[in-house]
């Protein structure tokens, strides 16, 4: 799956902003309608991370679960898919999380 | 190495340029140096664990960050590089008038077909060339090439879809003209291909109808992303169950925009509308030029 993928551009885009100083542990934030398992990714990390900056790094993974807003109704409502209509029948929603993909942070292993 | 689909990083992506015949590997991904941390003397430990405000910690022996460590901020979209070579493609295919395609399916619902028929019907009126992806072999490439257009071959190795630098790469060795159309035949897999943005003007996801109907719910994030359906071997439709309209359906439960159409690549019903939609497009990449 595409998650190989994603490992490998969390291991080059925190590399790169570690600037070759080794990192202890890098936060994601991973919604839930994303299409990425949070598990298949820390699955993947150790395998790519290793021999970089990151080997051996531990991978905090937020998950954030999908919410809507409904374009009929203006009701906000929790989603579990992206097909969920809104409770008031309407399937013309806008996503307002659940779709993230992000580095929130990275902890270097050392003070500078 | 990825466990749900078999997609490692042990195997390396190349292009062969269908023209020449000649073959480059393409050296992506993360790279790896040296680091002088490598004399660890501390109680390494394996854990899982999932805290109560839903954050997970799976990870491999590793040392636990002295109190001074710094932590740094990234805010970063993990995507992030991805999407700026898309950018790019995007805005080289703008400048050049091209059209862009990104077709996508399971294996075996037509893609190929689909393009070589569209090849050898608009040849007369349309230059077309061709980003094969597959896993492996140059057989759609060959078939491509074949029909009379120019194509390259990326395979991915053990990849499951195409990104944008592969893309980017075939680019460079094509060399499409001004004016011109680029089929980018993404891996067939509904999964992967839908959360890479390639740079292309659409994506079609192409659903045969020897697939089940329910495709579009059981793949919603490709369904979504996708701008039209095709829904292809319909002279099969008298020998399946296939429901049409619940497949329709099922495909605006997932995105309400989502533009269907239906056709037989291969007995030619319902072509016309295909390259109806593509005029479309192409008459609206040349007024986008210069907007």
């Amino acid at each position: 799956m595409h998650e190989l993928g994603i490992a490998r551009n969390i291991v080059t885009l925190v590399g790169e902003a570690a600037n070759g100083r080794a990192v202890s542990r890098v936060t994601l934030e991973v919604g839930k309608l994303s299409g990425v398992m949070s598990d298949a990714i820390a699955f993947c990390f150790d395998v790519v991370a290793a021999g970089t900056a990151l080997e051996g790094a531990c991978l905090d993974v937020h998950e954030i679960e999908g919410r809507a807003r409904c374009e009929a109704c203006g009701e906000e409502f929790d989603t579990a898919t992206l097909f969920t209509p809104c409770p008031c029948g309407s399937r013309r929603v806008v996503r307002l999380r659940g779709e993230e993909l992000n580095i929130k942070s990275m902890q270097f292993k050392e003070a500078a | 190495m990825c466990g749900h689909c078999g997609c490692g990083d042990t195997a390396g992506t190349t292009l062969l340029n269908l023209e020449t015949g000649k073959e480059i590997a393409m050296d992506r991904g993360a790279h790896s140096h040296d680091h002088g941390h490598d004399a660890h003397d501390h109680h390494d430990h394996e854990h899982e664990h999932v805290h109560a405000d839903g954050t997970r910690h799976s990870h491999a022996p590793h040392v636990h960050a002295a109190p001074a460590a710094e932590v740094v901020s990234l805010e970063a979209r993990i995507l992030a590089k991805n999407d700026a070579l898309a950018v790019k493609n995007r805005a080289w295919f703008r400048g050049r008038e091209i059209l862009a395609l990104n077709l996508m399916s399971a294996p075996g619902a037509g893609k190929t077909t689909l393009l070589e028929r569209t090849i050898r019907d608009l040849s007369k009126r349309l230059t077309l060339s061709v980003i094969e992806g597959d896993q492996a072999t140059a057989n759609d490439g060959e078939r491509i090439r074949a029909a009379g257009a120019a194509a390259v071959q990326v395979n991915t190795g053990s990849g499951c879809h195409l990104e944008a630098d592969m893309v980017a790469r075939g680019l460079q060795e094509l060399r499409p003209g001004v004016g011109s159309v680029v089929m980018i035949e993404n891996v067939g897999n509904l999964v992967c291909p839908a959360l890479f943005d390639l740079g292309e003007r659409a994506k079609v996801v192409i659903l045969s109808v020897t697939e089940g109907d329910d495709k579009p719910l059981k793949y919603p994030h490709m369904f979504k992303a996708a701008d039209l359906m095709i829904l292809n071997k319909i002279d099969l439709l008298p020998h399946v169950d296939f429901d049409v309209a619940r497949a329709i359906d099922r495909a605006s439960q997932v995105n309400p925009d989502i533009a269907v159409l239906q056709l037989s690549a291969r007995t030619g019903a319902g072509l016309d509308t295909w390259y109806d939609w593509l005029d479309h497009q192409i008459a609206a990449v040349r007024e986008d030029a210069f907007a």
